[in-house]
């Protein structure tokens, strides 16, 4: 072993890693999709239904104590995991675009005027395109975009001098779902904050590779999805900073973010409820906490470690096949294997991989923009997490010969 | 017949690597766009129209192997038939792809579009094999609006 990540053992706590076709295992290599479930956060969100289930924050009975009690002691989990200085500051969605859409909604409504200017970068997923320029469109701003380099990298000089006295919010992906490159947040946040403009950064494809800690990014907001980071779908983060949260108007009204309502007036409660219109997905929040326990007893720095490893070992493999080539080559690059053949459309590609029992993504990702920028109509793309193996990448790259031998 | 045909019939990847009637068509009388918003599969056919005998057809643009094919094989059946026969020929088309995998397969009917029928194994493709009919019909139809294959159930 090469690495002090027991990956055969870690394996066997999820469930569909074992799913068979045909006979044969699935190699799933589409985590930047979703990420498959450990058992232990299957059986907490069973756990919740069938021992803890009742409305939370209307405790006057024994059950609704015990499910809010589930419920914040989650939060005050997944606050530390992802090193939100408050419990408050951590606010519950149903996935990144809900995230991203709250704070464009919100924040755009309360300080984006006529004028103004939002920076998103070339690398952004649909989700952290569209709510901007709905805000732009809405509010008569403008919308200005990071340009990147051939390796898929930002043009960090370029950036500095986009920002200027207009500039209300920056709009910037940790890591890219598309490409892999690892922006350098810490120093977009530093060259933001020099001019007092927040940063709202999207961790969707961060938290599940790489520790995270938003006060040490430096981020004034920070989003993310349980799915892609082995909890169930339909629930999300969103922190905020409680200055920033303090001054917004909220984005869905209804109840449990309410102090006192009457038809003239009413009063908001205050965070994190303000941001919590209506039931949560408390089911989802409890088993998100146990995710966030779950790669906790790992480690992410070993998961980081590891998964470079694996990338690595995957880009020597795919690199040298003759009319392969690879889309995002970044120095400081995640798990993802995106690529090009001469001869077959990523969506042939895809479709004879899954013959061969290797599951990816093809298509543009939700991140049209970088297909144009490269100049291609689409990618295949295998993404990895820390249960992939090295054997699992000689598979792709057998795929991938066997696809040439198809169309070459 | 073979069950479990192939998806990728010789057929099919010699029209891939050499699409019929790839071309733009500055003369035409008609054209319309198709997209496929999920995949990025874009292509425009051209129509040129004599009365009510197709004249000509082209198409130009970028997809997968099903999709660009598909558009190929469309164009070489096309040419001299009236309006009428070209949406007779779709239907026995979209019927064919979009069968059980198990129903027979008439290939004195069909003809060379019987290559196809290995799409009725993987539902997800059928987009694939009608985005390039779905426009054509939507170019002699006139409409400016172009075609997305998510604007029909297939």
């Amino acid at each position: 072993m090469d690495t002090e990540l027991d990956v055969e053992r870690l394996r066997h706590d999820f469930p569909a890693l074992s799913l068979k076709r045909k006979g044969q295992p699935i190699v799933y290599l589409d985590n930047a999709a979703t990420s498959h479930k450990p058992l232990c956060v299957i059986e907490a969100e069973n756990r919740f239904y069938r021992t803890q289930n009742a409305n939370v924050h209307r405790g006057i009975h024994y059950l609704s104590e015990v499910a809010t009690e589930a419920y914040e002691e989650a939060r005050k989990r997944i606050q530390r995991f992802l090193g939100i200085p408050l419990s408050c500051e951590t606010i519950f969605t149903r996935g990144t675009t809900e995230g991203i859409n709250l704070v464009a909604n919100s924040y755009g409504r309360k300080f984006v005027n006529e004028g103004d200017e939002i920076v998103i970068s070339a690398m952004e997923h649909h989700s952290n395109i569209v709510p901007w320029q709905m805000v732009r469109d809405e509010r008569k701003a403008k919308l200005r975009v990071i340009p990147m380099n051939d390796q898929g990298e930002l043009l960090i000089d370029e950036y500095e001098k986009m920002l200027n006295d207009r500039t209300k919010i920056v709009a910037v992906t940790y890591v890219s779902n598309a490409l892999g490159t690892i922006n350098p947040i810490r120093m977009m946040a530093d060259m933001a904050h020099k001019r007092g403009i927040p940063i709202l950064v999207d961790g969707a494809q961060a938290v599940p590779h790489l520790p995270i800690n938003v006060a040490e990014l430096g981020c004034d907001f920070f989003v993310c999805s349980g799915h892609k980071m082995f909890g169930p779908t339909g629930i999300g983060v969103m922190y905020g900073k409680a200055e920033w949260l303090n001054k917004l108007p909220p984005y869905q009204g209804g109840g449990d973010m309410i102090l006192n309502v009457t038809f003239d007036k009413t009063a908001f409660a205050s965070l994190p409820y303000k941001f919590e219109a209506g039931t949560p997905n408390i089911a989802g929040v409890v088993a998100l906490g146990t995710a966030v326990d779950y790669l906790q007893s790992i480690g992410m720095d070993k998961i980081a470690a590891y998964e470079h490893e694996l990338t690595e070992y995957g880009t020597k493999l795919l690199e040298p096949i003759e009319g392969l080539k690879l889309i995002g080559t970044a120095k400081a690059k995640a798990g993802v294997l995106a690529f090009v053949l001469e001869n077959a459309h990523p969506h042939d590609i895809g479709q004879i991989l899954d013959d061969c029992g290797v599951a990816i993504r093809a298509g543009h990702h939700c991140a049209q923009p970088v297909m144009q920028r490269f100049g291609v109509p689409a990618t295949a793309r295998a993404s990895l997490a820390f249960y992939n193996t090295k054997q699992e990448l000689d598979a792709l790259a057998e795929a991938v010969m066997k696809v040439k031998k198809v169309f070459d | 017949m073979p069950e479990n045909r192939a998806l990728y019939e010789q057929v099919i990847l010699e029209h891939n690597k050499k699409p019929r009637n790839f071309r733009d068509m500055p003369e035409a009388s008609c054209k319309s766009e198709g997209y496929n918003p999920l995949c990025g599969d874009h292509f425009t056919i051209y129509v040129k129209v004599n009365g009510d005998i197709i004249e000509d057809v082209s198409f130009m643009g970028a997809g997968c192997a099903i999709s660009k094919s598909s558009a190929s094989v469309m164009t070489t059946l096309l040419k001299g038939k009236t309006r009428k026969e070209a949406e007779a020929l779709f239907v026995k088309f979209h019927g064919m792809v979009t069968a059980s995998p198990e129903a027979d397969i008439d290939e004195n009917d069909l003809g060379r579009l019987s290559v196809f029928a290995g799409v009725r194994e993987f539902p997800v493709r059928i987009k694939c094999a009608t985005l390039a009919w779905h426009s054509m019909l939507a170019a002699l139809d006139g409409k400016d609006a172009p075609v997305t294959t998510e604007s029909d159930p297939s």
